[in-house]
């Protein structure tokens, strides 16, 4: 399949890779309110999807509960998923991905669904950078329950209903900073070109991968003076840079840029992320920077988007528990099951 | 309908004028938690059971890391009983915060052995007093005062063993296997042991009747607690990956069994481990864990004790409804909330049968012996995946933790049943496939596993209502059809779970029912009803929750069933009480909840008081 490698640059095509169409990363239709912007983030995992060439009968797709959590219905209809229980996809994500290394997880999520009843285990997910990557589809509100505030939520956010929100935010990308995430990133469901780089980044990254997108509830939570809304994250989106992004299969092109003004990532798997400056001078790879950014910007109102930090070369927990290669749930009994002789020894030692 | 309630039961006495009771005694140890004294108990216990008399041996403990009392019951019984024995023989008192009170405690005629600067003789005059400096000869042997205190808990070994008369080669051999030869431990210790035997033979005649004789009744027995055994049996059932949060008394199951798959499931070569374990962050996440790895077809498994079963009750109904297997072993310990959080129970039996909201039903293993949590784990692997569903394995403290004997495990025979699990062949070959289909009568659907190369194996598992194609619905019919299927699961599991234990003659009119670690104390029960009273009993363990139909017919031939268990309200009598309908009326509660194992005579006399008040 890497014999493709030689061909050009990234024209969407009518089948991939893999020979097979965009439509057979499609799912069902969606249930959600027109408008949403769960749904344009799930046509860019779509796109993501297919444009890697990711075998579909490979992914699983895991969630939790709430209007994010339905979204893994409505795209890879060849994948199987999981929709788990409220808060809880990422202790059900690491058991599958342990069970089966091979696995290429994506994880959709909302804000209630992780920073508020999920935010024990999207913190411990992280801690062990679980190779996945984990989508918050976040619009500062719960919509299946028809509207009150969650942790995301800025201090000051006023709903349509007029409850004014007291308690200050959980920022998810400085949360999972701190938590020991290897790929943080931030974006915004009216930035499709951005999200779909990420999100290929992220599945090539070799552990967590922390996408919080803006998502606005355009039922619950779309008024102009919501942090959480289309006119003001448009009109406050500050990028961070310009993102390329180019599969290991693809061959990288050389770019004659000035000195300073892009630069590669390389990625887990060869692929590379191509960042291009634009006003600031940022190194994503820098943790300390990344946290200050965010500090700052969430100071100025800025949305910032773009790919906060990546450590491309972290070890996940996969690596730290030096699991076979073969997936545990291909393993045949004869190494499931120690010998006759080692139950022996143990039974004479009990003697 | 009849509830005999707990009331402290008679002290067994000690028969006049018997100058030699051999093998058949009861010693207690006395001692202080955190003070080492763990090893010196376990010495004194090998030490019997190597002169071949069957022992068991308890920890009574506190929830607390140092200082709290803690005391130590061994029993040797050359008839075998292993049960807890309430009445203490033999009192070894260390621990001067208790040993008035537990010198007070005690029958006439019974024997205290203690540290000279307590002066216990003095509380009582109708006791057998040895007194041993232990403390100034362990200074003799070490210097350092921690060290100290660790080597006199060694020395009243050597004491008790000369008074018993227990060979001075079995307790050094017991030294040795304890500190698994480490010479300099193994040295001292020895020197202690001997040191104490040395005083009491020098200044202390023998004047009790308790004696320690060499028999033939622990040739090619082992000793091991539940939990290991527990640990052992899901290794030998191939288990992939270990999810848990520590907690009093399971944390043990996890443990022995990573050392365990440390030793046998990594290979030597390339240092690869063919299993996973995650301590996760709390009992949510580690079902949550095993769900996931059991969905995407590890076999997989948790262990916790109450408070955890409460945080996995979500969970656990959405392994129920979306029929995803996962072992979930239950050590009980007694309850409600935190409760008493290092003593014995069998008080999770309902809520481990019903977890979570809606209708709901688990398969619950109960095992009654070290060798059936062996089997059990194994079995309950093959169950959940056989099954699709949540197994329990619901042992308790007593069965976990504390030390049985046992014969050597068998290697299991039968190969792993990984239940109804559809390859890419399979798929290629049936040509259809519906996740939530009754496709063989038996209410078990066939599944995929994630990662399965074909257009056909893709599904979505939820929580939320489904239909046989695993789509989301909120059709009435689709919701109903799917309860039903569910309802029907327990026809199948019931063939398939371990089936009930029945002992007794046919005629017996007075039956037992009993389960779990009562196992022993049912046993002794039954030989001290036939042996002092003349009553036959007939005997029906159960093994398995759901019930079979071996309950009604059991039930059914006897004129009353005691239905024996360690919880307050009878949750097992309860459920038998719905099984046999008509005839419940039959079924009489003997309830034990103290927190401490299950002693016979409790039952015993509980049995013919009742048994008297029917004759009156």
């Amino acid at each position: 399949m890497t014999d493709m490698a030689s061909t050009a640059t990234p024209r969407p095509r009518k089948v991939n890779r893999l020979g097979l169409a965009m439509t057979e990363y499609k799912g069902l239709p969606s249930t959600l309110c027109s408008g949403c912007g769960h749904d344009a983030i799930t046509s860019q995992i779509v796109k993501a999807f297919w444009e890697m060439g990711v075998p579909p009968h490979n992914v699983a797709k895991m969630s939790g509960i709430g209007c994010s959590s339905k979204t893994p219905a409505y795209f890879l209809s060849t994948s199987h998923g999981f929709n788990a229980v409220h808060g809880r996809m990422p202790a059900v994500a690491t058991g599958a991905v342990l069970a089966n290394r091979n696995l290429v997880c994506i994880g959709v999520s909302g804000d209630g669904d992780t920073a508020s009843i999920g935010l024990g285990q999207f913190c411990h997910l992280l801690r062990r950078d679980i190779p996945m990557v984990y989508i918050i589809e976040n619009n500062g509100v719960y919509g299946l329950t028809k509207g009150q505030f969650s942790a995301t939520a800025d201090k000051g956010a006023r709903l349509k209903t007029g409850v004014v929100n007291s308690l200050p935010s959980i920022d998810c990308c400085a949360l999972a900073i701190e938590m020991g995430c290897s790929y943080v990133a931030r974006s915004f469901s009216g930035d499709p070109r951005q999200l779909v780089s990420l999100i290929k980044g992220g599945l090539s990254h070799n552990g967590a991968c922390v996408l919080d997108v803006i998502s606005p509830c355009v039922t619950f939570n779309n008024q102009p003076d919501s942090t959480k809304s289309y006119p003001w994250a448009k009109e406050h989106e500050e990028l961070l840079h310009q993102i390329d992004f180019v599969p290991y299969f693809e061959a990288l092109e050389e770019v004659d840029y000035q000195e300073g003004e892009s630069r590669d990532v390389r990625m887990h798997d060869g692929s590379h992320i191509r960042l291009r400056k634009l006003e600031r001078h940022y190194d994503p790879t820098d943790k300390n920077a990344a946290l200050r950014m965010l500090h700052e910007t969430r100071q100025k109102e800025e949305l910032l988007t773009g790919l906060i930090y990546v450590n491309p070369s972290s070890k996940n927990f996969i690596d730290i528990l030096n699991l076979h290669e073969t997936p545990l749930t291909q393993l045949p009994e004869d190494q499931l099951r120690p010998g006759p002789e080692a139950l022996q020894e143990v039974m004479q030692s009990l003697m | 309908m009849s509830t005999v309630s707990t009331q402290p039961a008679p002290l067994e006495p000690l028969s006049q004028g018997q100058d030699r009771v051999v093998n058949d005694f009861s010693i207690q140890v006395a001692t202080a938690n955190g003070s080492g004294s763990q090893s010196s108990n376990n010495v004194l216990m090998r030490s019997i059971f190597q002169m071949g008399v069957p022992i068991s041996g308890k920890n009574l403990f506190p929830s607390n890391i140092m200082g709290l009392p803690t005391w130590f019951t061994i029993r040797a019984s050359k008839d075998n009983y292993v049960a807890r024995k309430k009445e203490i023989d033999i009192l070894i008192a260390m621990n001067p915060e208790t040993a008035s009170e537990d010198v007070r405690s005690l029958e006439p005629g019974r024997v205290v052995i203690y540290e000279q600067r307590l002066k216990l003789s003095r509380l009582r005059d109708d006791l057998i007093f040895y007194d041993v400096p232990f403390t100034k000869l362990a200074a003799e042997i070490v210097e350092e005062a921690r060290l100290r205190k660790l080597v006199a808990n060694m020395v009243y070994v050597g004491s008790a063993a000369e008074i018993l008369g227990i060979e001075m080669s079995e307790v050094e051999s017991a030294i040795s296997k304890w500190f698994k030869g480490k010479a300099k431990a193994v040295s001292f210790n020895v020197k202690a042991a001997r040191l104490g035997a040395d005083y009491v033979r020098s200044n202390l005649p023998k004047k009790d009747p308790y004696r320690v004789e060499r028999m033939d009744g622990t040739r090619g027995k082992i000793l091991i607690d539940g939990n290991s055994a527990c640990a052992l049996g899901s290794m030998f059932a191939g288990v992939s990956v270990v999810t848990w949060y520590p907690i009093t008394p399971s944390s043990s199951v996890c443990e022995s069994l990573i050392e365990y798959l440390e030793k046998y499931r990594i290979n030597p070569q390339s240092g690869k481990a063919t299993f996973a374990v995650i301590q996760a962050e709390d009992e949510l996440a580690a079902v949550g864990m095993a769900i996931g790895a059991g969905w995407a077809g590890a076999r997989a498994m948790t262990a916790t004790s109450g408070p955890g079963i409460s945080l996995m009750s979500e969970f656990v109904g959405l392994g129920y409804f979306a029929e995803i297997p996962c072992v979930i072993f239950d050590i009980q310990r007694v309850g409600p909330s935190t409760g008493l959080p290092t003593r014995t129970s069998q008080g999770d039996v309902l809520s481990a049968y019903t977890l979570s909201h809606g209708d709901t039903r688990h398969i619950v293993l109960l095992p009654g012996s070290p060798f059936e949590c062996f089997d059990f784990a194994g079995q309950a692997f093959d169950l959940a995946e056989r099954m699709q569903q949540p197994v329990f394995v619901a042992s308790d403290l007593d069965l976990g933790m504390n030390n049985w004997m046992a014969d050597p495990f068998p290697y299991p025979q039968r190969p792993l049943d990984r239940g109804k699990v559809l390859s890419a062949e399979d798929l290629e070959q049936a040509g259809e496939f519906a996740r939530y289909k009754d496709v063989d009568g038996d209410a078990v659907p066939y599944r995929t596993l994630p990662g399965t190369d074909h257009p056909l194996a893709a599904y979505f598992t939820r929580g939320t209502g489904h239909n046989e194609q695993a789509g989301y619905s909120e059709r009435p019919e689709d919701y109903q059809d799917l309860m039903d299927r569910l309802a029907r699961k327990p026809q199948t599991a019931k063939k398939l779970v371990p089936q009930p234990v029945i002992e007794g003659p046919e005629g017996a009119e007075i039956g037992l029912i009993a389960y779990g670690s009562s196992d022993v104390a049912i046993q002794e029960c039954r030989d001290q009803l036939r042996r002092d009273y003349e009553i036959e009993t007939a005997y029906l363990r159960i093994r398995a929750l759901p019930l079979t139909h071996h309950i009604a017919e059991f039930v059914s031939r006897c004129r009353v069933v005691y239905s024996v268990e360690q919880n307050r309200d009878g949750q097992m009598g309860d459920l038998v009480r719905l099984e046999v309908g008509a005839e419940a009326a039959k079924i009489c509660k003997i309830l034990h909840f103290s927190g401490l194992p299950l002693d016979a005579r409790f039952v015993t006399n509980r049995i013919v008081e009742s048994e008297n008040g029917k004759n009156d």
